[in-house]
């Protein structure tokens, strides 16, 4: 249905609860929560894959090298792949306001 | 074939389950509710009813079970007590925002402590605001048939809210009398299978009761107090279409007894409805005008039919078997409401009885009329709530 996309414009082309169908960005890009975010320093990354496995929200998915790469349209910025990270490759960078 | 048995009040409850040809029971036992499970897990053991019994961990998790199965698009029933409906009431709120019409017996039980087993209204009337449809049984035929409309009704594309259907512990949960169980065929015609607006389904993925931000969340809250309304337009349609078919009826929203030129009313709920019958006649014998309204539905709350029931009166006694500690009775605040505006409005006054199983008889009835009639004629309630037979 699209909530926060303008796809509904009142409540009578609402459904009866909340529905929603998987789509990217459902409810808007949320990554614009982000207050700092992780940036891969690939010179350093071994391609473990530690990255991936951690993130929580499933934000970081793997090229066809095995280059992890990450989405900032929904990377909340938790910071928890850059803790992981056993080389020190992933930098938190404080997002500009 | 109708039939007639004499069975307690929980297993009637079961075999409505199995009349509605319910698909999903998740249930923790709890006292005074449990044989209404057993009775379930028996007939789905012999397989003379085609659900599946899911054994859960608590009440919590018997809820959300039923939401999965709701939500899977099924028929499902539950039954709870006290602090099992309490330790549910999260969850509660989850399936009436998921808008599913999953019908719980709730088997009143006061709220501890004191530890307590024996029925008042503390455990469903602390549920009130979470979007359940709340009906509340005189006797065991009603609580057969309401549970058959409490399914017709909550799965009505209007409504699609879940709904409690309470009667209270041991005065009927646990008392044999006679009901009529109609007929499976007309049953399966009254109420026809579910049919789902939505439904989960691994080929069509979706998702329910996901986050919903602050531009739409009040939107569905209000979809909810829509649904309310027209529920509480359908409960008579539906009350009269049983019975049409079957031939009981409980008086749609509110019943009503002797009511007539009546100056004072007394309104209550549950089998203290059905005794205070007893209590009318006795003071009609009397020559005194009064009447008796059973509120049969506490929500949606029946306020314009309490507004006209209540034109002409002099005077509303309202019995409570609950407090709202700090205030008084729900029903008393309710009329109180309901009335607010109303020309030459009728005294109200409160009382409070029956608490944690307490006998309430048609004598004790009489009595709160008696000093309810002798305050209509001073034009003056000496005490706005009293709590009856307290031991000083």
């Amino acid at each position: 249905m699209g909530l926060g996309r303008g796809a509904s414009r009142g409540l009578r082309d609402l459904p009866p609860t909340i529905l929603s169908s998987p789509k990217v960005g459902s409810v808007g890009r949320t990554g614009s929560w982000r207050l700092s975010r992780p940036v891969i320093n690939y010179d350093r990354c071994t391609k473990c894959l530690l990255c991936w496995i951690y993130c929580p929200e499933g934000c970081i998915s793997r090229a066809e090298d095995e280059k992890p790469i990450i989405d900032y349209d929904y990377c909340k910025g938790c910071g928890i792949c850059a803790k992981e990270c056993p080389m020190d490759s992933i930098l938190m960078e404080m997002e500009e306001v | 074939m109708a039939r007639v048995v004499i069975e307690m009040g929980n297993y009637i409850a079961s075999y409505a389950a199995k009349a509605a040809r319910v698909k999903v029971v998740a249930a923790y036992p709890i006292t005074p509710q449990t044989q209404i499970v057993e009775r379930i897990a028996e007939l789905v053991e012999r397989g003379e009813m085609d659900a599946e019994y899911v054994c859960v961990e608590s009440e919590h998790s018997a809820m959300v079970a039923c939401i999965a199965a709701a939500a899977l698009g099924v028929r499902t029933f539950t039954a709870t007590s006290a602090h099992g409906l309490t330790l549910m009431h999260e969850a509660l709120h989850w399936a009436a925002g998921s808008r599913l019409p999953i019908v719980m017996a709730v088997v009143n039980r006061a709220m501890g402590p004191g530890w307590n087993i024996w029925p008042d209204f503390s455990d469903s009337l602390s549920q009130r605001d979470t979007g359940w449809i709340q009906f509340y049984c005189a006797d065991s035929q009603e609580i057969f048939d309401t549970i058959i409309q409490a399914y017709k009704l909550c799965e009505d594309k209007r409504v699609l809210l879940p709904a409690m259907v309470c009667f209270e512990g041991f005065v009927l949960s646990h008392t044999s009398m006679p009901v009529t169980i109609p007929d499976q065929g007309d049953i399966d015609e009254f109420l026809p299978p579910y049919d789902p607006g939505w439904t989960l389904d691994v080929d069509n993925p979706l998702s329910h009761a996901t986050i919903t931000p602050p531009e739409w969340y009040m939107e569905f809250r209000y979809l909810i107090q829509e649904a309310m309304e027209n529920a509480k337009r359908l409960i008579p349609i539906v009350d009269e279409e049983y019975r049409r078919m079957f031939g009981f009826k409980h008086g749609g929203l509110i019943e009503r007894y002797r009511c007539e030129d009546a100056d004072l009313i007394l309104m209550t709920m549950g089998v203290m409805g059905s005794e205070a019958k007893l209590a009318v006649d006795r003071l009609r014998n009397d020559g005194l005008n009064v009447g008796l309204a059973r509120v049969r539905v506490f929500r949606p709350f029946p306020k314009e039919e309490i507004k006209g029931l209540a034109e002409g009166v002099r005077m509303i006694a309202t019995v409570d078997r609950h407090t709202s500690f700090g205030m008084e009775g729900f029903l008393a605040t309710e009329v109180k409401a309901s009335l607010y505006g109303s020309k030459n409005p009728p005294l109200i006054a409160g009382f409070i009885a029956g608490l944690g199983g307490r006998d309430v008889t048609f004598h004790d009835i009489e009595s709160m009329m008696r000093k309810a009639w002798d305050w209509m004629e001073e034009g003056k309630v000496e005490k706005e709530v009293e709590w009856v037979n307290l031991r000083w």
